[in-house]
């Protein structure tokens, strides 16, 4: 495949296109199939079939974002976006092209969530077919594959990509162009590279998404990995949980070999790279790189102590370079348009943009993407539309079962890896929950460390002992049975497991309770002096009546 | 590499599929966990005859193929009844009170979560996160997601499995 061959696909796929005037995308994700999105999509081809004077065409689209709203339907290139969908608007719709947008379908006031919005990563994801390369090639695609390899040397992908300033997608924000250089200066002939999407955070689907409608933004990342970091071989570690995502990859990468752009000397270079998909299983700790590998290598997913790091030895022993689903999407755009270009999105210490799973209590609930730097309270207020039933906003949780909980005064913080920190929290994968004034928040601690312990692999004592007394301690202050004492147990927990642990999952375990204790202690106080849940969550069960 | 073990029921041809498996990655011993998913998904579950036959042609120990199979969630080592109800616990789904609906239908069906009801009608099982999270609270009937699900509803729905 050389560049010439490539601008041939696009101009012939797009030849094929323009005999469709309209190009009307059905979202086939999971939330608008769960909405009878496949029957919409069904009337839809029916109606262009029997109106062929249209000349549209019905494509499987992916995830416009807002979920809740859907079925979605795209038209392009009016980009008008038609919300609850249902099969019987399918002959309004299709007689109604080029002209005015119907208005039933469409809602004002879900706007500003598309407005506010920046998509980099995302691109045209959603509005391409994500079952057919040459629609996605049309688009510009596999362009920066074709840059980097035949007109860049590794070390100037290098460069490019650490300038950019992008860190880690996964949460912990380590600088990407810092770990590719790493595993770049490693002397083995035999390099690995890991695409991480096992999003086993309970709340997060943004790496579900990608995977689902933009699987070649994925593969052009890692191949651009492989060429700048002189690896041969690259592993796309997906959740069993996510069939769609595992089709879609796997045809994706049939597609990519078919072309040339995965196998020996692709671009007519010297590169040779070979992927292939490796299925989760359902283990939440697979998210931490070494036991991700140790997964990869077809045994149970433990941690074990670093360094080595997967850098210097990962994968049978040989240099590994992991990232994150949403961190190899970024890759294309980089080298497309600039590190520069990329760097002056975002703050001066978080550069690009970040995509969020934004749920709970909140009436916008969806997939956004926005630049970093945007402030908690524009997330909730203006993309999400606040709080549903006129109750008042509590608290947003990021960063999973080791993030924490964020309260109202704090809303107008920046979203940027060091501010969140400093909230005690962090960014994480990109969940972001907003809970009301129905949530207790030592219920929901209750709740993360059940997660925790649940899917602690046992190898750390401090993790899978200190989990359950943990656990045990907060079913304590839940069901009305603790005392202050019990409430000094669980602090010292929460420190001792944190600074003991041997891998993330132990250490950021104890993350929700330090939270909620630091900006909800009058809630624990409640259960624990007065026999009460504020919420009127906790069943009190224990309590001991007053005498 | 190559089969060293033979399939034990050489008529069932559902072996075959998870002698692919294991072709395709020339049996090696890094395929256990791809091998295992096959194994579940030609039989529904993994049993010990499975393992045993797996663990051989993959040269790894048989304890190691226990211990692999019985880490992840995901696979499951008792047979699963004719429907499958799967609660979503994500944090989502649990705050907008997903449990109340997994209770629900484990009193109604008399199981706890993880259970198969009796006559073998019924699984209720449960999800750490369907990535649906836009229409919590979800549950799946046999795969089909259901959105912002009422506990009345989803034991309705399990109700109708049970008398059938």
């Amino acid at each position: 495949m050389i560049k010439e061959e490539l601008n041939q696909i696009a101009a012939e796929e797009l030849a094929a296109q323009s005999q469709f005037e309209h190009r009307v995308f059905v979202c086939t994700g999971t939330a608008c199939v769960a909405a009878n999105g496949e029957a919409v999509k069904a009337a839809l081809e029916g109606e262009a079939a029997t109106a062929p004077e249209h000349r549209c065409q019905i494509v499987n689209g992916g995830c416009q974002g807002l979920c809740a709203n859907g079925p979605m339907v795209a038209i392009e290139p009016e980009g008008v976006l038609y919300q609850h969908v249902q099969p019987g608007d399918a002959a309004d719709i299709v007689a109604g092209l080029g002209g005015k947008p119907i208005k039933r379908l469409t809602d004002k006031a879900t706007a500003p969530f598309f407005d506010r919005q920046t998509k980099v990563v995302l691109g045209l994801s959603g509005k391409v077919d994500a079952e057919n390369i040459e629609d996605y090639i049309a688009h510009g695609g596999y362009s920066a594959v074709l840059k980097a390899i035949t007109e860049m040397t590794p070390a100037e992908v290098l460069d490019e990509v650490t300038r950019s300033g992008l860190r880690g997608r996964g949460g912990a924000g380590y600088l990407t162009g810092l770990k590719w250089n790493t595993v770049a200066k490693e002397g083995s002939d035999h390099k690995y590279i890991i695409c991480n999407g096992d999003e086993g955070d309970p709340g997060a689907f943004m790496d579900r998404s990608v995977m689902e409608d933009y699987p070649h933004r994925i593969i052009e990342g890692m191949i651009i990995a492989a060429y700048a970091v002189g690896a041969q071989q690259g592993f796309l570690y997906v959740r069993a949980e996510y069939p769609l995502a595992v089709k879609r990859l796997g045809l994706a990468i049939r597609q990519a070999q078919k072309h040339g752009f995965l196998g020996n000397q692709i671009g007519g270079t010297s590169l040779n790279f070979q992927l292939e998909i490796r299925m989760g299983a359902g283990a939440f700790v697979c998210g931490e790189e070494t036991a991700l590998i140790a997964s990869v290598q077809g045994g149970r997913g433990t941690p074990r102590p670093r360094p080595p790091y997967p850098a210097a030895s990962g994968v049978f022993g040989q240099p590994t370079l992991v990232n994150n689903v949403e961190t190899f999407a970024s890759i294309a755009p980089i080298i497309e348009q600039g590190a520069e270009w990329f760097a002056s999105i975002g703050t001066e210490k978080s550069k690009g943009t970040k995509i969020f799973a934004l749920t709970g209590q909140i009436v916008n609930t969806g997939l956004i993407e926005v630049p970093m730097g945007i402030t908690l309270r524009e997330i909730i207020y203006e993309i999400g539309g606040g709080i549903p039933n006129g109750r008042a906003f509590k608290a947003v949780q990021t960063g999973g079962p080791s993030g924490g909980c964020i309260p109202a005064e704090y809303l107008d913080t920046p979203v940027e890896y060091e501010s969140l920190k400093k909230l005690g929290t962090h960014m994480g994968s990109g969940g972001m929950i907003v809970m009301d004034e129905t949530s207790c928040m030592v219920d929901v601690a209750r709740y993360f460390m059940e997660f925790c312990m649940s899917e602690s692999c046992g190898k750390c004592i401090p993790c899978r002992v200190g989990t359950a007394q943990m656990y045990d301690l907060l079913t304590k202050i839940t069901s009305g049975a603790a005392t202050v004492d019990d409430l000094a147990m669980l602090e010292k927990l929460c420190e001792m497991v944190s600074s003991t642990s041997l891998c993330g999952l132990g250490q950021g375990a104890p993350s929700p309770v330090v939270s909620t204790l630091t900006y909800f202690r009058d809630e624990y106080m409640a259960h624990i002096v007065d026999k009460r849940c504020p919420a009127g969550v906790c069943k009190m069960t224990e309590a001991i009546p007053a005498s | 590499m190559q089969q060293s073990i033979p399939i034990p029921h050489p008529e069932d041809k559902r072996w075959r599929l998870v002698v692919g498996t294991m072709r395709r990655h020339g049996f090696a011993s890094d395929a256990l966990i791809e091998t295992i998913h096959t194994v579940q998904s030609s039989f529904g579950y993994v049993d010990t005859e499975a393992l045993s036959f797996v663990a051989g042609n993959l040269h790894v120990p048989l304890s190691k193929a226990y211990g692999v199979a019985t880490f992840y969630n995901y696979f499951t080592m008792k047979p699963q009844g004719e429907h499958a109800c799967v609660v979503c616990l994500g944090t989502a789904c649990y705050i907008k009170n997903s449990g109340e609906v997994l209770r629900a239908v484990s009193e109604m069906a008399e199981i706890k979560a993880g259970e198969t009801t009796k006559d073998k009608k019924a699984s209720l099982l449960i999800a750490r996160c369907l990535g649906t999270c836009g229409l919590a609270p979800v549950a799946t009937f046999d795969g089909e997601v259901v959105g912002k699900i009422s506990p009345s509803q989803a034991t309705a729905r399990v109700k109708e499995w049970l008398e059938s």
